[in-house]
């Protein structure tokens, strides 16, 4: 057992930060640091820089251009990219869908697809959630009946991340009600968001900003090649790649980050004549985060090395997206106490690059911090809620 | 980046395991527990063959050379299977004390002796009025010439009964918190001026007060130099404080196992209250707390081994973590198994006492969360 990186870990180390210095945009990074939004135009740009550098796929297998890196590499890429506060890729594409497409999918599918996803020239959105179908994903509505060489789709996808921005989405469908379950009736499909009938409505939440969408389909028209796989086997496909993602989505790194970022203003802030980072009741709750993030960290090293000898990371991947996302609210909890009274002032205009600072509220961030702590209270609740990821490992892992 | 155990290290864990699922069940501990002397002299001695007392020793010192990693494999083990034979007081603490800071003539004297398992040893790492500090010492220290003079109170000494030899810190200078002037002195139980009070601890284990009255010691059992002991009871007590968390791994693990293992059996309202979602997630929460915190230990251990200043830090974490953790598994584990959980019949009650005195065992959650603030702050 050693916890030091090797030699050639230490130098690809070194090549990432180095290539973040030299290519991550000046001009995205003070969006960043000044928690302005991006919009698509930055990502696009970003993600193509990561493209030219061979960095966009890093999950996949190098045969369709992914890095082929190891474990510990990618987990030091994500550390390195959370430490220049650099975008993550859009997952959509890139690691929710490409990886049904080149498992599941066919030669020609590939051929079409996974090219513009790795050079980010096409946007995707993930179709799964319906108005009546949050947790309970299995009891989906949306229709796909065939006719002649298409599907016809019919139905209301909803919470749709960044919908309004996509070229195209992926989508569970019903392809058949007729099964003895109902999960064996759902099937994965893609389709152009630019076909007749596809409809994106904005869905504004808590903290004002449009970020979700809800999509309706009338009598869309879709080329059966647009099937993935076999019909009626949408529900696996989805699923295994659900326990692949669960690995990334602790979000250590960017939570390291944030807690750095909350225990040097909370130096700088004074309570009662001192430093609020000394005051000991604040300075014991930090603590515990701390505590429980480095556990977090350790938890997906073990599972990472795990893959690294070649076992799949099981349904005790759910732990990282448990304590990921509550480690996550936890420190939106502690910044907003940080931010004091400046955490309510809704001014969301001055989030956006070179906003003049003589007529800013508060100090840098501040008022930023409620409008993140509300939004992301939708951490637990995504990606299959945190109830719903104990009932995954109470049945798989315990076999309760 | 690498978790994996060398061969010899998976060889201990094995011994340690097969012995306490062929040779350690729980009908044989709690008859040693119920013992007078509260841990089998006999199975001592087959710690000693099996190599177990000589683990954490140099092969100079007639020891196997291990270090944390061989550490945590025992004492999860040690948990397992509520080994309530002495090998924390003699093997840790006073065998660490000695290996750290004993003379030559020490060691050959007392520690080997202690790795062969002929002699049975002591630390006396607190006072009354101490509670967790272990620089907090009354009991004073006066020259006499060369020798001393010991006169005071130690209470909580883990095997203090048993002990033939007692490891006293006291104080040779300074005020009674100071890190200065504290020195360690190795005294045979049975010296004039010892008396002790001696006491079984709810976790079945055995402990002494004692009470030292113008105890005269000689040079020759000065363990290290005069007035530089803290920094060995330092060292030796984290090392202590690391085993138990390993040792309370191991029974939140059993715990929790065994809890799972029981709802699936125990059935109520004609179904498996396995069945039951609200207790599904409370033990998945247990879950989460044993991997918690075992990824916790992974990463004292990995920097203990590696010698690193923040070793210390991630030793006060893991005790923390260790301390609320183990309380919310063993708490929910005794509630899951119902009434038959607070009974003395079964394992779950024992485990959840011994996770309990392991909280407050060299500072609890509080103390050591305290500490990791303080590592924290520059």
């Amino acid at each position: 057992m050693h916890i030091s990186f090797t030699k050639d870990e230490l130098e690809f180390q070194e090549e990432s930060r180095r290539f973040l210095e030299e290519k991550f945009p000046e001009d995205i990074q003070r969006k960043q640091d000044s928690g302005a939004v991006l919009s698509k135009e930055d990502y696009v740009r970003w993600q193509k820089i990561l493209f030219e550098q061979g960095w966009a796929a890093i999950n996949w297998p190098t045969e369709y251009g992914g890095t082929g890196w190891s474990p510990i590499q990618k987990y030091i890429f994500a550390n390195e990219m959370a430490r220049a506060n650099a975008p993550d890729m859009i997952p959509f594409g890139v690691k929710m869908v490409a990886p049904i497409i080149y498992t599941f999918g066919s030669e020609e599918q590939k051929a079409r697809f996974l090219p513009d996803i790795l050079e980010s020239n096409v946007w995707w959105c993930q179709g799964y959630s319906e108005p009546g179908a949050g947790s309970d994903l299995a009891s989906l509505k949306m229709r796909a009946d065939r006719d002649g060489d298409s599907y016809v789709l019919n139905g209301t996808k909803t919470w749709t991340t960044l919908g309004h921005m996509a070229d195209w989405i992926f989508c569970l469908v019903r392809t058949s009600s007729d099964v003895a379950r109902r999960q064996e009736g759902i099937s994965f499909i893609l389709v152009d968001m630019a076909t007749p009938g596809v409809t994106v409505r904005p869905i504004i939440t808590i903290e004002g900003e449009r970020e979700v969408n809800e999509i309706h389909f009338e009598d869309v028209r879709v080329p059966v090649g647009n099937l993935v796989g076999e019909e009626g086997k949408g529900w696996t496909y989805g699923k295994l790649l659900l326990q692949h993602e669960r690995t990334n989505i602790a979000g250590v790194a960017h939570s390291q980050v944030k807690l750095a970022r909350i225990r040097k203003k909370a130096a700088e802030s004074i309570r009662g004549g001192q430093p609020l980072l000394q005051d000991r009741n604040f300075a014991r709750k930090a603590a515990v985060v701390e505590i429980e993030l480095k556990a977090l960290e350790y938890t997906e090293l073990r599972t990472l090395a795990a893959v690294a000898v070649g076992n799949a990371p099981g349904p005790e991947s759910s732990i990282l997206k448990i304590r990921g996302s509550e480690i996550q609210q936890q420190l939106d909890d502690l910044a907003m106490e940080v931010a004091g009274y400046y955490a309510l002032p809704y001014v969301p205009d001055q989030y956006v690059l070179d906003f003049p600072e003589a007529e800013r509220v508060g100090h840098g961030g501040d008022t930023n911090t409620s409008l993140r702590y509300f939004n992301n209270r939708k951490a637990s609740i995504y990606g299959g809620s945190n109830e719903i990821q104990k009932n995954i490992i109470a049945k798989h892992v315990l076999g309760l | 980046m690498d978790f994996s155990l060398t061969e010899e290290q998976t060889m201990l864990a094995d011994s340690v395991s097969r012995f306490i699922s062929n040779d350690y069940d729980f009908e044989l501990r709690m008859k040693i527990a119920e013992s007078e002397d509260n841990f089998s002299a006999e199975l001592w001695k087959t710690y000693a063959e099996l190599g177990w007392t000589a683990v954490p020793f140099s092969e100079e010192d007639g020891g196997l050379g291990g270090g944390p990693v061989e550490m945590m494999l025992m004492m999860e083990q040690f948990g397992r299977g509520l080994v309530v034979e002495p090998y924390l007081a003699n093997i840790i603490l006073a065998g660490g004390v000695l290996r750290r800071a004993g003379s030559e003539e020490q060691k050959a004297k007392w520690l080997a002796e202690i790795i062969e398992g002929n002699l049975q040893a002591s630390l006396a790492f607190s006072e009354p009025q101490a509670r967790f500090d272990i620089a907090d010492i009354a009991t004073t220290a006066t020259a006499d010439g060369d020798d001393f003079i010991l006169s005071g109170q130690k209470s909580f000494v883990l095997n203090g009964g048993s002990a033939d030899l007692i490891i006293i810190p006291a104080r040779s200078s300074g005020a009674q918190s100071d890190t200065d002037g504290i020195t360690l002195f190795a005294i045979p139980a049975d010296s004039a001026g010892i008396s002790r009070k001696c006491y079984k601890t709810v976790d079945a284990h055995a402990a002494a007060e004692i009470a030292l009255s113008d105890v005269w010691v000689p040079a020759t059992s000065i363990i290290g130099d005069v007035g530089a002991g803290h920094a060995i009871l330092q060292a030796v007590i984290d090392d202590a404080t690391f085993a138990v968390c390993a040792e309370a791994i191991g029974i939140m693990r059993a715990m929790h196992e065994k809890t799972v293992e029981y709802s699936k059996s125990r059935v109520q309202f004609g179904v498996p209250i396995s069945s039951f979602q609200a207790l599904q997630h409370r033990m998945v929460d247990s879950l989460m707390a044993c991997e918690q915190s075992q990824s916790l230990m992974l990463w004292a251990v990995l920097l203990g081994s590696e010698g690193s200043p923040e070793a210390r830090k991630a030793i006060s974490a893991l005790k923390y973590q260790i301390g609320t953790a183990g309380k919310r598994v063993g708490q929910e584990a005794v509630q899951i198994h119902g009434g038959m959980g607070v009974t003395w019949e079964l394992d779950i009650a024992h485990y959840f006492k011994r996770l309990s005195a392991i909280d407050i065992l060299f500072g609890n959650a509080d103390f050591h969360l305290d500490r990791f603030v303080d590592f924290a702050s520059p």
